[in-house]
């Protein structure tokens, strides 16, 4: 096998950097590398249209098996990778076989966090993050009646809607005063409450787990420090995740909380790339370094990689969004709010047609969505070319977003002038 | 099987067989059409599964929904008046022979 791209991890980071890099015209081997059995697929449908049912593993693969032929990607499915050897830019996989590169792109994810408490590891205690994963909760739902989801984020609040729309008695368990609250405004975390709640799932805030009891292995009941206890023939742990950095960090990559990469996603050597869940990366819309963990950062960051490695290297400046459907509601969101100093709201939760506008002084960073996809859509643009909107015309339905959107464009395509 | 037929960019015409109920995104997917990226995998998220309907379909087909027409407004290659996502688009028996030409880009 020739030198080339060497990408490890097949998920959505991977999958698009293979992709991108033929249709920028790459022409060396690529080796797409990655330790799941099954060729390259969709994750978000594993916690919304998969377990109800409605999106088969056929549905949700990026792209079918002939793909990879036809686009000459040599897709190493089920190997793992045990080494990286920067000085003879080669790595190792498990079987002991070495495979040279030129590039190598780490889309390496994610891991779910392991829930530390007595009782995590009875059976009847499931996580959601692969394929795997995905078909045994399935399964496990069917036969389950009562559900305890221990975290109150999206994929919590996510699997929590499929197992109440399937008619299971569901409880949600969150240990912070509020739900998503790291990632959005309290109007937001209530509106998801009052939705959950008015569909018959209980919201628990504030819950510390202590311990999970069982019987004969099997878990039986959720216990929290304060004495209350939750009955549950299925616990789905949702605490997020963890970022893969162990291969980086053993090569001597820099890692912090994710592998450590530059604008241009190269880490501190420079044939060596990181994208996805699993980078850390400087974004110009949080000012600051994040790791992202969406689709749209998987997707951009293999673009932008792609293009850096067939030869016009550029920096990552794509605006982050992300979403999360729950039960019939989808929420949208564009931007990063961490760090927003003032919020104000456009319609209202009564209608079910709400966005909110995060500022930071006097910048807009971010737009969360319900119902309201144009704030959303014309949001993106809005926050990526640094419009000049006030708090006061956020709030104000009578400014209409679009008209705002196309003279900032114009005003962009003139010359400047004064 | 309705027929539908890709327009790539250049001009190349491809036709394809899809079942009764899949998308127009899915099924270009499945044959291997360049053009069609399909990001979000069909959730109207991004605008990346975009082409312009012929004409004398697009008035057939059931009209866009506002989370559609949203996603329209960023797509790569500005929105025409036959514009639609591909993903949002179910095949049927009346739509066979549904042609549809693919934007320059989609990202």
């Amino acid at each position: 096998m020739g030198a080339g791209t060497v990408i490890i991890g097949t998920g959505q980071a991977g999958f698009q950097t293979a992709a991108s890099l033929r249709s920028e015209g790459y022409e060396e081997p690529i080796i797409l590398i990655g330790e799941e059995p099954q060729i390259p697929y969709q994750r978000p449908p594993l916690s919304k249209g998969f377990p109800l049912g409605q999106q088969d593993f056929e549905s949700i693969q990026l792209r079918p098996e002939r793909f990879y032929q036809d686009h000459r990607i040599d897709l190493l499915a089920g190997k793992k990778v045990t080494a990286i050897g920067r000085d003879k830019k080669q790595i190792r996989l498990e079987s002991g076989a070495r495979i040279p590169y030129q590039k190598l792109v780490l889309a390496v994810g994610a891991r779910n966090r392991k829930l530390g408490v007595e009782g995590a590891a009875l059976e009847g205690v499931l996580y959601l993050r692969s394929l795997e994963e995905a078909i045994a909760l399935k399964d496990r739902l069917q036969s389950s009646r009562e559900i305890v989801v221990i975290g109150g984020g999206f994929i919590g609040l996510e699997i929590a809607a499929v197992a109440r729309t399937l008619g299971k008695s569901v409880t949600v368990l969150e240990a912070l005063p509020r739900l998503m609250s790291r990632v959005v405004a309290p109007v937001i975390s209530n509106f998801f409450r009052d939705l959950h709640t008015s569909r018959g799932v209980k919201i628990v805030c504030d819950a510390q787990v202590l311990e999970i009891s069982g019987e004969n292995g099997r878990a039986q009941n959720v216990k929290l420090q304060d004495g209350t206890a939750y009955p549950a023939d299925l616990v789905i742990v949702g605490i997020g995740v963890v970022p893969n950095v162990e291969l980086a960090q053993a090569a001597g990559v820099k890692v912090a909380n994710g592998v450590v990469v530059n604008e241009f996603l190269e880490t501190n050597d420079a044939d060596v790339f990181a994208i996805g869940d699993c980078a850390e990366h400087p974004c110009i819309f949080a000012s600051a370094r994040v790791r992202l963990e969406s689709v749209q950062n998987a997707a951009d960051q293999a673009q932008r990689v792609a293009t850096t490695i067939a030869g016009r290297r550029s920096s990552y400046r794509a605006l982050p969004w992300f979403w999360s459907d729950q039960f019939d509601i989808k929420l949208q969101m564009a931007g990063i709010s961490q760090g927003h100093d003032r919020i104000v709201t456009r319609g209202d939760a009564e209608s079910h047609k709400l966005s909110v506008f995060y500022f930071k002084g006097e910048r807009l960073v971010a737009i969360d969505s319900i119902n309201r996809p144009l704030d959303h859509m014309i949001g993106r643009k809005l926050i990526a070319g640094g419009a000049p909107l006030t708090p006061e015309e956020a709030a104000d339905e009578s400014v209409d977003l679009r008209k705002l959107e196309h003279e900032m464009a114009q005003r962009r395509t003139e010359p400047a002038s004064s | 099987m309705p027929k539908v037929i890709y327009v790539s960019a250049k001009g190349d015409a491809r036709e394809v067989d899809v079942p009764v109920g899949t998308t127009v995104m899915a099924a270009a997917l499945k044959n291997g059409i360049d053009g069609i990226v399909a990001e979000c995998g069909g959730v109207c998220m991004c605008s990346t599964c975009h082409v312009f309907v012929d004409e004398n379909f697009f008035g057939r087909l059931p009209p866009a929904q506002d989370t559609e027409e949203a996603v329209l407004e960023i797509a790569a290659e500005e929105r025409r008046p036959t514009s639609r996502l591909s993903c949002q688009i179910k095949v049927t028996d009346e739509l066979d022979g549904l042609t549809v030409r693919l934007p320059e880009r989609q990202r």
